[in-house]
């Protein structure tokens, strides 16, 4: 049985359809990405999962369990064992990296001090960050601000990890430590995760299963090389990044002829 | 940890600032120091007319103050003003015949009760009556009655 | 005009719909608050930010307006023959109207828009939806104190501000005019009542309190997560909560003193 399992899934905002029937499996143990270009509402995905939105139709079931049919104090419960990696990281601006890391634990815990910070500084640990424990975190590069988050999300332990785009606006090293980081703590943990991005590359490095999506629906589905090996011409636009395919270079309009004939539009 | 301790403290002096701000408010800006002192003895006084004096004025006599007007009720006998007074616990040596006038304070200042003592050797006491009372002056009253003693002296 | 009927009635309806999230939202933040004095260090921490980095503007205005006061009413007094009222006249107007008046006003100013930038900042770093997915509800952990923290600030913070503008005026009075202390002292003793003046004045400044930390959260809460957007939401904050003391204020005096 899949950990994750989205059947039918709409959602609407406003009057524009961000997903029309989407059904996507997340395996336990594996690396899931969710690919697709900008504004196809991955991080909405995300927030669907984690119980944050509301879908218009369809649902979706972690470990068993529907999300949105769960009372409030169920959902608590569920969301302890799911962590989230948020695009900014999300740290709490006005305590350090080491309090941060600490916060989960402090409040759905009652362990003794000396016991969270054994956990908090195994967990800086593994992502390299225990001597940076008494920085702010306005103090850190967005990538350290990351792997900050990753500890925190570790915390409580949880049976997945979500990670709304990781890689976005990383230089190449923090890049390399942090797919590095979600294929080892993946393993190691013996978690599931869900990848959400537009790298390319990077994501295939990891990624066990890859959803493309695109107009609100999964236009392609598969491990990296069977997707690399797609017959679809906007997949393998996607996958190489081509500047012209499927999805134009040109804004949608009337040929450039034939507006070079029409002089009269500014005369 | 360390700056924790200090938000305390320095949280702690805020709200006793803050409570002995209301403290000065209550006992030197207010009458409440005047609640404590109600451990005196009550008299009453009937008067024709009061005027305009309102409970709480204060009771004096020399110019000190002595009491306050606890309550003011018309008498349904006599139509008279009946008013309780609220004397201090320590002016407990205040004589039997003691004569109680309502003045005004300045030529538009509030009205009050002045004492003036008699020479009785008893002393006034809790639920007694002060039978000499002089009534407020009423301005309209007076100067009614000077215009007409004006036209009587024509 | 059909077009100006329709944009009136969208107004409308989307006014209605602010005004119901607010009281969702204060249902919300009112049932998070029983929880608090089991963790009342973060209550601590927020009357430290909310009180007392408050107290300097406090002081400070305080005790000019209660100079300003004594100026003002022994030069219109003086000409009555009546100086020695203005005891009265300050401890009154202090202790009924400008003290929990003003002190609002500049509470919505210094610690109203820091609530609501400091809300509408976690909200746009994400900062809220983050401790959302950890299971931590952020109304209950970071909304609840603040809002208790604003009501118990407020009424200490407008009797600071009356006890200090009373002593300015006195300084004034008697040191510089020469208005004598006794008179000065008695004669506002007098005529404040503990229970009519000051009470109610507490009373006013605790419901000033309640609705400037609402309506201060709330912006923030419910701001559009961008920097234009934290930036709007502050000054709606101190627009809305000037109108909504000064309403207030009135309909309160008209309930409390209208009778006499």
């Amino acid at each position: 049985m899949p950990l994750i399992k989205i059947r039918d899934l709409h959602f609407y905002r406003g009057n524009r359809a961000i997903f029309e029937g989407v059904n996507i499996d997340i395996q336990r143990g594996k690396v899931t990405a969710i690919m697709g270009p900008s504004g196809t509402g991955k991080t909405t995905l995300l927030k669907l999962i984690g119980g944050q939105l509301r879908p218009d139709k369809g649902t979706i079931e972690v470990d068993g369990q529907d999300v949105h049919k769960l009372s409030r104090s169920e959902l608590y419960e569920l969301r302890k064992r799911m962590g989230m990696l948020f695009q900014s990281g999300a740290l709490l601006t006005d305590i350090n990296v080491y309090d941060n890391v600490a916060f989960p634990l402090r409040e759905h815990t009652d362990l003794p001090e000396t016991l969270i910070r054994d956990l908090v500084l195994m967990k800086l640990q593994a992502v390299g960050l225990r001597n940076a424990r008494n920085l702010h975190p306005s103090e850190l590069s967005g990538g350290m601000a990351r792997r900050v988050a990753l500890a925190r999300a570790m915390a409580l332990e949880p049976m997945m990890i979500m990670y709304d785009e990781p890689f976005t606006g990383q230089d190449p090293i923090s890049m390399g430590t942090l797919v590095n980081l979600i294929h080892r703590i993946n393993d190691a943990m013996g978690l599931s995760s869900i990848v959400v991005s537009h790298d390319v590359s990077e994501t295939a490095e990891i990624a066990d299963y890859i959803y493309l999506l695109s107009g609100g629906k999964v236009i392609e589905q598969g491990s990296p090389v069977q997707l690399k090996r797609s017959g679809s011409q906007w997949v393998q636009q996607f996958m190489q990044g081509l500047p012209d395919g499927p999805v134009p270079f040109h804004y949608a309009g009337p040929e450039f002829a034939d507006d070079l004939l029409k002089p009269e539009e500014y005369a | 940890m360390m700056q924790n301790k200090s938000t305390e403290i320095i949280v702690g002096m805020f709200v006793a600032v803050g409570i002995a701000a209301l403290f000065m408010l209550a006992m030197k800006v207010s009458n409440l120091g005047e609640y404590a002192d109600e451990a005196g003895y009550q008299v009453t006084a009937e008067f024709q007319n009061i005027g305009g004096l309102k409970v709480r004025a204060p009771v004096t006599m020399a110019g000190v103050r002595v009491g306050r007007v606890a309550d003011i009720s018309l008498d349904p006998t006599s139509y008279n003003a009946e008013v309780t007074i609220d004397m201090y616990s320590q002016y407990d040596n205040i004589p039997l015949d003691t004569a109680a006038s309502i003045y005004t304070a300045g030529l538009l200042g509030e009205q009050y009760i002045g004492l003036e003592a008699g020479a009785e050797e008893e002393f006034l006491q809790s639920g007694d009556v002060i039978y000499l009372t002089q009534p407020a002056l009423v301005l309209e009253q007076v100067i009614g009655q000077f215009l007409y003693s004006k036209a009587e002296g024509e | 005009m059909i077009n100006l009927i329709r944009s009136l009635g969208r107004w409308g309806l989307s006014a209605f719909e602010r005004l119901g999230r607010g009281h969702i939202f204060l249902m919300h933040m009112l049932a998070g608050i029983p929880g608090l004095f089991l963790r009342f260090s973060l209550v601590v921490q927020q009357l430290f930010s909310v009180g007392v980095l408050s107290l300097l503007i406090i002081l400070i205005s305080g005790l000019f307006v209660g100079m300003v006061l004594g100026l003002q009413g022994y030069n219109t007094l003086v000409d009555f023959g009546a100086e020695e009222s203005l005891g009265v006249l300050v401890s009154l107007s202090l202790v009924r109207e400008l003290g929990p008046v003003v002190s609002a006003l500049l509470f919505a100013g210094r610690a109203g828009s820091a609530l609501t930038a400091e809300i509408g900042l976690m909200k746009s770093t994400e900062q809220l939806s983050g401790m959302e997915m950890m299971a931590v509800d952020p109304i209950r952990r970071i909304i609840a104190p603040r809002f208790l923290a604003g009501l118990i600030s407020m009424p200490i913070l407008a009797a600071i501000f009356s006890a200090v503008g009373i002593i300015g005026a006195f300084l004034v009075g008697h040191g510089l005019l020469g208005v004598d202390d006794g008179a000065f002292w008695s004669q506002m003793q007098a005529k404040t009542d503990f229970y009519d003046d000051i009470m109610n004045g507490v009373i006013k400044s605790v419901v000033f309190g309640f609705v400037v930390t609402w309506i201060a959260l709330f912006e923030g809460y419910d701001a559009t997560p961008t920097s234009e957007g934290v930036g709007r939401a502050t000054t709606r904050t101190v627009v809305h909560s000037a109108f909504a003391i000064l309403g207030l204020d009135f309909v309160l005096t008209a309930l409390m003193f209208g009778d006499e």
